[in-house]
């Protein structure tokens, strides 16, 4: 009994990781799978909006819910004028230039915020109804890490309605698998980029608002995870919500499971198996398309 | 590569071609400029030795990004490699003679190279991208939890480097030893470089970056020729990893990290990739201005790093040399017409 409550509020609290790890990586996944672009620069998204929710709640007295409204709204707005702007420049270009675009651009997100904020951690402070814990029946848990769930099944669940019942999610699919068949069908591709970079990167900021409570908030933060939302993109295939739903939820329920049982090595062991998945299905463990 | 065929031997085109590996008069300049801050900077030589080893790093990174088109993001696991190999043999081995002390390094980090480039060249794009990130990480994740062997966190400090050829101490107040040693190396290394490229062979991974796909049409080995590319690479940059930890006389997991294979990559585009030089001129406008500003304002240092990167990227794709290179060439169109 001891043990089955332990796996239980293990899976939880890597469920509810993997949760994040969605909300932040689907936008990746589309934007990459739609344009082809390697965007580096999506943690920082997640980043901003993570400093948007968290500065909006202390100084600027708003509650949780709203915050994270504001922070999904400003995060992208601004995505959308930079990839107007800049991004547009370099569909198309090599690898390089967008790697290298892009890391600049986390190095100036990066400094902005030390400038402007401070190097410190910012704490996210949740409101007092969402700490403590609550009876689930079999075992008692975290409230935040239970609403953090419901929250990520709503969003896939919203993601995925949107994806395969309307007219839009219909443009993207298309889009994905065969861009110019699209374009030559009349679907404004220009447009759909534009609506779906602005989307994904406020969906990375709501993830990083969520997930400041335990990733914590700093200047470092688009670098450090950068790593783990492009596994889970890798994983997961590009342009694929169910494919990255699942990936994110593995990945989430592994990283929790064996920072628990190997301390040591946990790390390692997630880095050795996505080099293994990606030498063996180079388009993810659900996707359909080579990366 | 054959002659070309006999009417086109007198051919412009073709002089250039069989006449490029020439010395072209300029080339000994960063030489000279080299072994003039030994003389006029004595006080400085801790921060030329961090350069030399720099430009080496960058020259390593050009072979397979500016010649083979094979990006990665994973370059520093190399020059970690050979840094560590050199550590932990001084350390623990008590192998502390520089020269075979580097020929292991370089050693350790071919096989790297060798073993990573069979498996991971077979993809491209951004799967190899990610492969790359992933085997640097994993490296890092290695020395990170081998703390018995490799200290750790903390690295290993306080490496017992021998007299180079049992004469030279190298003294870390006053490093006049290791700059002239990283200099001659790095000579070394350049010629082999140079040659490489000049070669046929690099003729065929410039072809290989162009068009792969042509490669293979007119029958060229195109993967084999990457595998050798990439582990000839990682061999100089495990040359240059081990000769870092030899003058500095330590190790640090920062050696293997995203920060030095970024910086590495951000200096070689600055300069200019795919131009031999490029890795120097690179290294010296990076170095100088972070040495410089990366003290006095660390934070505007990366704000205007990030900036600088966007404009290369948008607009200057070829670095400082290939805005170099088109100056000089309206200069030369301009008083013709």
């Amino acid at each position: 009994m001891i043990f089955g409550v332990d796996v239980a509020s293990m899976l939880l609290g890597g469920v509810a990781a993997g949760m994040v790890l969605f909300i932040v990586s689907v936008g990746l996944s589309v934007t990459m799978g739609l344009m082809g672009f390697v965007n580096l620069a999506h943690g920082g998204f997640a980043m901003l909006g993570g400093y948007a929710i968290v500065l909006a709640m202390k100084h600027g007295g708003l509650g949780f819910a709203p915050a994270l409204a504001f922070g999904f709204l400003a995060v992208a707005a601004v995505s959308a004028l930079l990839e107007r702007v800049l991004y547009a420049r370099l569909y198309g270009a090599d690898e390089l230039d967008q790697v290298l675009f892009t890391i600049g651009l986390v190095f100036v997100m990066t400094a902005s915020v030390t400038l402007l904020v401070g190097p410190e951690n910012q704490p996210l402070v949740l409101p007092s109804i969402l700490q403590g814990q609550i009876d689930l029946g079999i075992t008692r848990y975290r409230t935040y890490s239970v609403v953090l769930i419901a929250t990520g099944i709503a969003i896939a669940a919203g993601l995925w309605v949107a994806f395969e019942r309307t007219r839009m999610g219909a443009q993207i699919r298309a889009a994905v698998d065969n861009r110019r068949m699209a374009e030559s069908l009349g679907i404004n591709i220009r447009r759909l980029f534009t609506i779906t970079f602005a989307f994904g990167s406020g969906l990375a900021a709501l993830g990083g608002g969520l997930g400041a409570e335990f990733l914590g908030l700093d200047p470092q933060y688009a670098l450090k995870y950068l790593v783990y939302f492009l596994i889970v993109v890798a994983v997961g295939g590009l342009g694929r919500v169910t494919g990255v739903f699942c990936a994110a939820l593995l990945i989430g329920v592994l990283d929790f499971a064996l920072k628990k049982y190997v301390p040591q090595g946990g790390t390692l062991f997630i880095y050795a198996l996505t080099i293994l998945l990606l030498l063996w299905r180079p388009q993810g463990l659900f996707g359909g398309k080579a990366i | 590569m054959s002659l070309p065929p006999l009417g086109l031997a007198g051919h412009p085109a073709a002089l250039a071609l069989a006449g490029r590996h020439r010395p072209r008069l300029w080339e000994p300049i960063p030489w000279i400029l080299a072994i003039a801050l030994y003389f006029a900077f004595p006080k400085h030589l801790g921060f030329g030795t961090e350069l030399l080893v720099t430009i080496l790093f960058a020259l390593s990174l050009d072979l397979v990004l500016g010649y083979a088109g094979i990006v990665t993001l994973g370059h520093a696991a190399f020059f970690g490699a050979g840094a560590y190999a050199v550590g932990m043999l001084a350390k623990h081995g008590g192998w502390n003679e520089p020269i075979t002390g580097l020929v292991v390094a370089t050693v350790v980090a071919a096989a790297i190279g060798l073993a990573s480039g069979l498996v991971l060249l077979r993809t491209r794009g951004l799967t190899l991208l990610m492969l790359t990130l992933s085997t640097m990480a994993l490296l890092e994740e290695v020395a990170n939890l081998a703390h018995e062997y490799t200290g750790g966190f903390d690295g290993l400090d306080s490496l017992p480097i021998a007299p180079l050829f049992g004469v030279f101490e190298f003294d870390p107040l006053y490093p006049t030893t290791q700059y002239l040693y990283v200099l001659a190396v790095l000579f070394l290394c350049f010629l082999f470089v140079r040659t490489l490229v000049y070669s046929p062979f690099g003729q065929s991974l410039t072809g290989i970056r162009e068009n792969m796909l042509r490669m293979r049409a007119v029958g060229a080995p195109v993967r084999a020729r990457l595998v050798i590319c990439y582990t000839l690479s990682a061999a100089i940059a495990g040359i240059a990893g081990g000769i870092w930890a030899q003058a500095n006389a330590y190790v640090n997991l920062g050696t293997l990290g995203l920060d030095r294979a970024a910086t590495v990559l951000i200096i070689l585009v600055l300069g200019g990739y795919g131009r031999l030089y490029g890795a120097f001129v690179g290294a010296v406008a990076y170095m100088a201005l972070s040495h410089f500003l990366s003290k006095v304002y660390p934070t505007a240092w990366q704000l205007g790093l990030g900036l600088l990167l966007v404009v290369i990227a948008l607009f200057a794709k070829n670095g400082i040399l290939g805005i170099a290179e088109n100056l000089w060439r309206r200069r030369r169109a301009a008083p013709a017409p």
